[in-house]
């Protein structure tokens, strides 16, 4: 092993470094400049930089850096490139909203930018140390942010936040320990190994309790990021008290990356048939559960945030199917199921910013997240009404709209992999989703609100939505090149 | 003393952590919960370290966790305690019974 540092390892690392630099460089403008709106400026421009150097990484091969404890593969620059875009769209609707922040919009920024950097690492890391400084390195800046805005229903949510993820991270940390003291390896792809080997040597699954009590408490750690049931109840008091352009980039740009890990976990881990049956069965009950508990009490919300954040519940059940629908099961070709998670989450990234576009905008205008506020919204902006009913289709999954093609994949691959009951139950779910998604529809559309004043958008505010909407209508009629690179991304870690 | 006394009193300390999350009233004793099952973590390194007779290249893996999760709590907790911070000056307290704008 090589302990020193060479300029290759650094390039495989430069767009993590690229975005610290750029997080730097906004908290020394804020300092020096006194017209705070050129941050969001440097900030979103600046961000092209870690993105070009992301896409030159594309190139198909795997990588080592770091002595093995990063994996730079076409998997993890895939997470990576999902990671820039939800920074980049979230820093374009934070435009008018952080004018709110004052004094701090440099901080802002660069915390932003901070997490950002760290879910990167994350989407590449392959060793447990490195996994768990990622981890908090994503999730400490978050807290902050969740805290930015001086009003007690913010401070509260980032305690909440705080309190729940460092005893998630314990969790998490108690398992990796249990891993590295029984298996003495730290590195993901060894304990496969190991775990191979224990299966043939022992009658007992991973060879004994204690290994497999890391794993499960791996998985618990990664399931809280998520937000899968039963590690769930954080997410609606966070997503309701956090600035609202945070809340968007949580339910987006963190769970990629939890999902990140667990793919890279489960593929080492439970690759192997007899394991995977069982885990299978496991992961699909929490699937179950997790989106018919979301679908259940989104229904009856009032604030859209909070709406919002059960229906991320119910879509990170959705996903999950694709993590039951295993590779490793009988019909199971292609990696149709991870594949199917990397195609969802880059269609939910697009479906849930072009939402979040609209609620920052109507939240900075009414002062207010409740759904009537969104009375007659057709009549003060027709561009908003039309962002979020595309937006609205696409998360319930009917055509043209990339989640309808997502839901299709994901589904199906749980048919070919004998899960047909899970695939029914999603369906069913997808009804049910329908009811409150297009409650929100008709809202806009058809109930009246004395105030008709027009909602002013800026260019940042429309590109990032109307962006968003071509991206849904584009991959819901042509799927197929983002499909390819998702099979692609799913092969490199195999 | 032999692993297993680590294993126990490292699994002890992490439950009695886990019962002060989920018991106490106080923010602060909450997080001193954490720090309790965050330093029972490191007892159980330390137990697999120098007990379970690793290699020297193993042993520094489990070394250099312990200082990275006591850095890293520390800077877990600097910014817990900033945050219960602002919550006391809000309302004069840090009892989380009380922190229920949010209903969960």
């Amino acid at each position: 092993m090589n302990s020193f540092i060479t300029t290759d390892e650094l390039l495989l690392i430069a767009p993590e470094i690229s975005m610290v630099i750029l997080a730097t460089l906004v908290i020394i403008l804020d300092l020096v400049i006194k017209n705070k709106s050129i941050l969001n400026f440097v900030a979103s421009f600046g961000l092209l930089v870690p993105i070009a150097l992301s896409f030159n990484l594309l190139d198909g091969t795997s990588q080592f850096a770091f002595a093995g404890a990063l994996r730079v593969d076409y998997f993890g620059v895939f997470f990576k490139i999902i990671t820039l875009f939800a920074t980049l769209i979230t820093i374009l609707i934070s435009e008018k909203y952080s004018k709110k922040f004052d004094d701090y919009q440099g901080e802002y920024y660069a915390l932003i930018l901070i997490s950002a950097s760290g879910m990167m690492l994350l989407a590449s890391s392959v060793e447990f140390i490195t996994i768990y400084i990622a981890l908090e390195l994503s999730a400490l800046p978050l807290a902050a942010l969740i805290t930015f805005i001086r009003i007690r229903s913010s401070a509260e949510s980032g305690i909440k936040f705080m309190v729940l993820s460092a005893l998630s991270s314990a969790i998490l940390l108690y398992g990796m320990v249990l891993v590295y003291g029984f298996t003495g390896t730290t590195y993901i792809e060894d304990l496969s190994q190991i775990i191979n080997r224990s299966l043939i040597n022992s009658e007992l699954t991973f060879g004994g309790g204690a290994l497999l009590l890391g794993v499960i408490l791996i998985t618990c750690g990664f399931a809280f990021k998520i937000s899968s049931a039963p590690f769930h109840m954080w997410a609606p008091d966070v997503y309701e008290g956090a600035p609202t352009p945070i809340t968007a980039f949580l339910s987006v740009a963190s769970k990629a990356a939890g999902f990140a890990v667990i793919l890279r976990i489960v593929y080492s881990s439970f690759s192997n048939e007899q394991i995977g049956m069982d885990w299978s069965v496991l992961i699909a009950t929490l699937s179950a559960i997790s989106m018919t508990l979301g679908n259940l009490i989104a229904i009856q919300q009032t604030n859209i945030k909070r709406l919002f954040a059960y229906s991320t519940i119910a879509q990170a059940g959705y996903i999950m199917v694709g993590l039951a629908a295993l590779s490793s099961l009988d019909g199971g070709q292609d990696n149709a199921g991870p594949a199917g998670i990397l195609f969802y989450l880059f269609g939910y990234l697009l479906t849930n910013f072009a939402a979040f576009t609209v609620i920052t905008l109507v939240s900075i205008n009414t002062n207010s997240d409740s759904i009537s506020s969104y009375s007659g919204l057709l009549k003060r902006s027709r561009l908003l009404t039309l962002i979020m009913t595309i937006s609205m289709i696409s998360l319930i999954g009917l055509p043209p709209s990339v989640g309808f093609m997502a839901k299709i994949y994901i589904f199906g691959s749980a048919m070919d992999t004998g899960l047909q009951w899970l695939a029914i139950f999603g369906v069913l779910n997808s009804v049910v989703s329908a009811f409150y998604y297009l409650k929100i529809v008709k809202i806009m559309l058809i109930d009246e609100n004395e105030n008709s004043e027009k909602i002013q958008l800026t260019t940042n505010m429309s590109l990032a939505g109307l962006s968003c909407v071509f991206g849904i209508v584009i991959l819901g009629i042509f799927p197929g090149s983002i499909i390819e690179v998702a099979h692609r991304a799913v092969e490199s870690i195999i | 003393m032999t692993i297993i006394h680590f294993q126990f009193l490292s699994a002890i300390l992490f439950s009695l952590g886990l019962y002060g999350v989920l018991a106490r009233r106080s923010a602060v004793l909450i997080l001193m919960s954490i720090e309790l099952m965050l330093n029972a973590v490191n007892i159980n390194l330390i137990g697999f370290v120098a007990f379970r007779g690793f290699g020297q290249e193993i042993q520094t893996f489990g070394q250099v966790l312990i200082i990275f999760v006591i850095t890293i709590a520390a800077a877990e907790l600097a910014l817990a305690i900033a945050i219960i911070l602002r919550i006391y000056r809000n309302k004069n307290s840090v009892n989380v019974d009380e922190m229920n704008i949010l209903k969960g």
